[in-house]
């Protein structure tokens, strides 16, 4: 990854992230299939049927009934409270990619909608062109170069891979929902923002199981493909694979 | 008539013609060499305006999208390329037959996944990005924004130069938010033809195309 910063400080972040995650770096498993980025296949398989059944049995059924109870505009007033909140953490990330017009952005966000939104509900920054620039820890590891390493499934979380795995503990810190001094406000607050996640995916979700043969690894390549363009911005650069495709 | 003068007038048309012929000729020629992203933004507007003006394809009605599909989509899509290049290297093995298989099947496996997509259309427009490209580029990226309620979405496409294309250019991948859709398939496909050869993988997708219509509408 060419980015500004120098090559040997690139290595030393790196080293340093990879002697913190190799302490929680669990034995490897058998591999099933080659896939190189893939090493814990076997697991992840599990992790993810795991995730899935507990998606259909619980998360679908309250997005379904919380949808059907809950007025667009209230969901629209949800969904931009989150938002507000993820983009004072966006803030810090996009400083700390040296990103100064996003970070300047993402700050105004905030404030306008903070002040002017009342706290969030009405997202009045993005008819003012204030748009979003979603950024968390891991894009900021991986836009210093830390490799994703392998790719895993999370419990209850999903996708994800060694190196944004790394981020979360921050993110999750850094999350004003998380601090909130009252536990039962603290675990509301939390339901409530995966309800209203889930509730935004309903009509997407068949899509995945439809349109692929193993949705496993239709997901894992989305997955991968999808944070590599978000850590370059939306314009990474040709991978060698796409040679192949040259006739 | 004096015949100096008629042969004037005789030479004034035949120059009127040579020069208005050589106007319409240079006209299409112009036409058959829109740029890029002039030919994603004619297409992809004159399919949304299609898309918005028929309530039965907003609702799925996968008769009447399949239509739209062979009439104004397949013939800007190099879809053997796409199908090839999401096969792998596998492809070449495979006889014509095989490949004509191949084809049909991953076109209706897109038709139908994509086709429910469509019931989420509504007052979205598309925005093409400035091209990034040299005039002579043979392949070229065009980035477009599909704006609406939300968040806007990344949709960008990987279009090649086809003089025998209705527009001079032909769609060879696409691009939703940052996923390739062609390389999203291709290790999966690899998986099975490793696992049970080409037809092994034909058999696959004709089973979930199956499943899918029975499921569907």
């Amino acid at each position: 990854m060419m980015r500004s910063l120098k090559p040997s400080a690139r290595r030393v972040v790196t080293a340093l992230t990879v002697l913190a995650l190799s302490a929680c770096a669990s034995a490897p498993e058998v591999a099933s299939a080659n896939n190189p980025k893939d090493p814990f296949e076997t697991v992840n398989r599990r992790v993810s049927n795991f995730n899935d059944s507990l998606d259909v049995n619980l998360l679908t059924p309250v997005a379904k009934g919380y949808q059907t109870v809950t007025p667009n505009l209230v969901q629209t007033g949800v969904r931009n409270v989150f938002n507000n909140i993820s983009d004072m953490w966006s803030t810090v990330n996009n400083g700390l990619q040296l990103k100064g017009r996003d970070t300047a952005e993402s700050f105004m966000r905030v404030v306008v909608n903070t002040v002017f939104g009342i706290y969030g509900i009405f997202d009045v920054a993005t008819p003012i062109n204030l748009e979003r620039h979603p950024e968390d820890f891991g894009q900021t590891l991986g836009y210093w170069g830390v490799p994703n390493g392998p790719y895993l499934v999370l419990p209850l979380l999903g996708p994800s891979t060694l190196r944004d795995t790394a981020g979360l503990p921050l993110d999750y810190y850094a999350d004003p929902v998380g601090r909130a001094s009252d536990v039962s406000i603290r675990n509301s607050a939390y339901a409530l923002r995966v309800t209203q996640k889930r509730t935004d995916l309903l009509k997407t979700s068949n899509l995945l199981e439809e349109a692929s043969l193993d949705k496993y690894s239709f997901t894992r390549d989305a997955y991968l493909q999808y944070r590599r363009s978000q850590i370059y911005d939306g314009n990474p650069p040709d991978d060698l694979d796409d040679t192949s495709d040259k006739k | 008539m004096n015949p100096l003068k008629s042969r004037r007038i005789a030479c004034q048309w035949v120059g009127a013609f040579v020069l208005g012929s050589a106007l319409i000729f240079s006209v299409a020629a112009n036409a058959a060499e829109a740029t890029a992203d002039a030919f994603i933004k004619t297409v992809s507007s004159d399919i949304l305006d299609k898309i918005k003006a028929d309530k039965s394809i907003l609702s799925g009605d996968i008769t009447k999208i399949s239509v739209l599909v062979d009439q104004r989509v397949m013939p800007n899509v190099n879809f053997p390329r796409m199908t090839a290049s999401a096969i792998g290297p596998a492809w070449r093995q495979a006889t014509p037959e095989q490949q004509k298989r191949l084809q049909e099947e991953f076109k209706t496996l897109l038709v139908r996944t994509y086709a429910g997509a469509l019931s989420q259309v509504s007052d979205q427009t598309v925005v093409v990005k400035p091209l990034r490209a040299a005039p002579d580029d043979k392949e070229v990226v065009v980035k477009t924004e599909v704006r609406g309620k939300g968040d806007p979405i990344q949709l960008d496409y990987r279009v090649e130069k086809a003089d025998d294309a209705p527009a001079g250019w032909r769609v060879y991948n696409l691009n939703v938010m940052g996923i390739w859709l062609v390389d999203n398939y291709r290790s999966q496909f690899t998986q099975a033809i490793n696992a049970k050869g080409i037809d092994g993988l034909i058999a696959d997708l004709a089973e979930r195309n199956k499943t899918n219509a029975k499921s569907g509408k």
